[in-house]
């Protein structure tokens, strides 16, 4: 069983987590993402253009970026990341460009390398698959693709054809941060892609707090937190690994023991 | 919007069914955004089909842009030009004066072409980006036509030095929306936009202003743009009884070189050149020519040359000509310049200012600092030219916004 498939079978909702590569002592608040109980690990490639995230990690990304992050920090992030944790799940979350810039062969090769489970593109859709799907497809490497609330039951299947790990469900349409959807409308989406398909469903954008990643949680297969710990990084800098630990700790006993 | 059926060989049958012009082009769009675009090229088949819609554009063409567009032989300009080449040498030089369309340059026609799509699919609300401010004020100005809410989105540094496009979209009615992040120009308007769009796609629609983005925008601003070349060859036929040998425009995104130049595609006589920003110049690294100075990436929709470093992170662009001040190129340049079709060079900022100066004295007309840079070239490209030749230049915009980016440069306090 995959690293990604086994932590969607511990028998709880699981609790998947993003910080941004390059901001802050990176390895020390992936350590405390850990220690704290993450189940799934989302490590943000920095990007000069991030058009879908709100400002949180629109200004985590550009820390990263002003300290002189590069892509082959990121992977040494990874790789690090890998020996450090044999068991926990990791999935690189970014922008096309950075990812093709020298060729999906090659970047589909670093992940492989670095023991990355998995990529979610924000801005290559299934119908611009060929740019990067085929390469992460040969390496085994996860495609984990966004489902939205305007992704229709039509455009649904395409969305799903050649996407492994989990299902990444945006429940509300905007950007990355502060808004929330209502706890119904997650319901339903989740129903309809439910009976779509096997894969897990994490649902993400706007949950900050333990008591909505527990709502969630009954109804989902994982909860996605990202803006609220990336804020977090902001705030305390190269000393966060104290308050990630302790939000990620409290998200996990919410998540965990939801239903 | 022409229908005419184009050989199986031609330049003018991009892009395929999946909106690529070759390997560029594309809907590299978040998936909210992609059933509004698939959307959208439904709507824009439609309307293209569709004679109401067509006669509604031409009308607004002529009666509220003032189309057609003079085709203008520059006589003096011509004659400078001539004095300066070898003996003998020299063409005969034309404008294309989108200068005196309404709100003073090209990007009106699109903006009338995409409100009409708007309207046609229930949207209720316009939002734009803008540089200079000359597609906010177009995109203002037809919002304040038909009466629709409009938020333009605009780099504060680009608000701070465009005061008087600001002052002129807030008196049209629109809301206008520093934007912080970044470098605080174009690209980082374009981003703010992106995310508004994705947070309100249910009634939204997104004027984008050049012939970039995801698919069907490159192909539908093209077409809306297409009336400047339609008018010019039927007038360049009636002054001079045959086609030009040369067409020149400048190129940011490329809505103007586009528009001049598609419907000449398929003509092989005809040469076509786009003169991009080269700003301090190329070898400094601070200029705004993606075809001279980048390589191929993935940005704001499409797949196209972008300024970029090794590992994709997008560089900043200069230009003097802040409409040019853009780290991309619309997606049919990117395969035109592959194909060989089309030539494109770079003209500095101090070329353009140059020729700004030149084009007013000689003229008598204030041209944009982004026309200027489609006039900075013509010496190089002309010398060699005998004088029976014809050189059409797209003057795609007026000057009155830049007089104090110039002033400014001349070092002349105003």
């Amino acid at each position: 069983m995959s690293r990604l498939s086994a932590a969607f079978a511990k028998g709880h909702p699981s609790l998947v987590c993003f910080i941004t590569a390059g901001d802050g002592d990176t390895a020390a608040n992936l350590d405390a993402l850990v220690a704290g109980g993450a189940d799934v690990i989302e490590l943000g490639m920095p990007f000069t253009d991030p058009m879908a995230d709100g400002q949180a990690i629109q200004e985590a990304n550009l820390r990263s970026l002003g300290k002189g992050t590069k892509t082959a920090d990121v992977f040494a992030i990874a790789t690090a990341f890998r020996q450090r944790h044999p068991d926990v799940p990791l999935v690189l979350m970014g922008y096309a460009n950075p990812m093709i810039r020298r060729g999906a062969d090659w970047f589909a090769d670093e992940c492989a390398k670095a023991g990355v489970d998995g990529v979610i593109c924000v801005d290559i859709p299934p119908e611009e698959d060929p740019d990067l799907g085929p390469a992460l497809r040969g390496k085994e490497v996860s495609l984990i693709r966004l489902a939205t609330p305007t992704t229709d039951a039509a455009r649904l299947p395409a969305v799903l054809d050649g996407s492994s790990g989990f299902l990444y469900y945006v429940s509300v349409a905007g950007i990355t941060g502060k808004q929330q959807a209502a706890l119904d409308s997650i319901e339903q989406a989740l129903t309809r892609l439910k009976s779509a398909t096997e894969l897990p469903v994490a649902v993400g954008f706007g949950v900050r707090t333990p008591e909505q990643a527990s709502a969630i949680a009954k109804v989902a297969d994982g909860v996605v937190v990202g803006s609220a710990l990336v804020e977090l990084v902001g705030r305390h800098g190269a000393d966060a690994a104290g308050p990630v630990r302790e939000l990620t700790a409290a998200l996990a006993q919410a998540v965990h023991s939801a239903r | 919007m022409s229908a005419t059926s184009t050989p199986a060989n031609s330049y003018r049958n991009q892009p395929d069914e999946r909106g690529h012009f070759g390997a560029f082009g594309g809907r590299y769009v978040a998936e909210t955004l992609m059933p509004l675009i698939l959307d959208l090229e439904k709507e824009y088949r439609a309307a293209k089909a569709d004679p109401a819609f067509q006669a509604q554009f031409d009308d607004l063409l002529e009666h509220y842009v003032g189309r057609p567009s003079p085709l203008y032989y520059a006589e003096r300009l011509t004659e400078h030009f001539r004095q300066q080449a070898p003996d003998g040498n020299g063409p005969k030089v034309y404008f294309k004066r989108e200068e005196l369309n309404h709100t003073g340059a090209h990007k009106i026609n699109n903006c009338i072409g995409q409100i009409l799509l708007a309207i046609r699919m229930g949207k209720t609300r316009i939002i734009a980006e803008t540089g200079a401010g000359q597609h906010g004020v177009a995109t203002a100005t037809v919002c304040a036509r038909f009466g629709l809410p409009c938020a333009i989105y605009m780099g504060s540094t680009d608000v701070a030095r465009q005061q008087p496009n600001v002052f002129r979209m807030k008196l049209l009615g629109a809301e206008v929306i520093p934007v912080e992040s970044g470098a605080k120009t174009l690209k980082d308007a374009m981003n703010e936009a992106l995310r508004d769009w994705v947070a309100n796609v249910h009634d939204t629609f997104y004027i984008i202003g050049t012939a970039a983005g995801p698919h069907p925008y490159p192909e539908l601003v093209r077409d809306f743009q297409s009336v400047i070349g339609k008018e010019a060859r039927e007038q360049i036929m009636k002054a001079e009884g045959r086609l030009p040998d040369m067409l020149v425009a400048a190129v940011g995104g490329g809505s103007n070189a586009i528009g001049l130049f598609h419907p000449f595609l398929d003509d092989p006589d005809v040469a076509m050149v786009g003169v991009e920003a080269a700003g301090h110049g190329i070898a400094t690294g601070e200029h705004a020519a993606s075809l001279t100075g980048g390589v191929p990436g993935v940005l704001h929709g499409n797949k196209t040359y972008l300024l970029q470093d090794e590992d994709g992170q997008i560089t900043e662009a200069h230009s003097i000509s802040a409409g040019l001040d853009y780290p991309g190129i619309g997606p049919e340049h990117s395969w035109l310049h592959e194909s060989g079709r089309v030539k494109y060079i770079p003209i500095t900022d101090q070329e353009a200012l140059d020729a700004f100066q030149l084009c007013c004295k000689l003229e008598g007309i204030i041209p944009a600092l982004e026309s200027s840079h489609a006039l900075a070239a013509l010496p190089q490209l002309t010398a060699e030219m005998p004088s029976d030749k014809i050189v059409v230049v797209n003057v795609s915009g007026r000057g009155d916004k830049d007089i104090f980016t110039v002033a400014d440069a001349l070092g002349v306090k105003l």
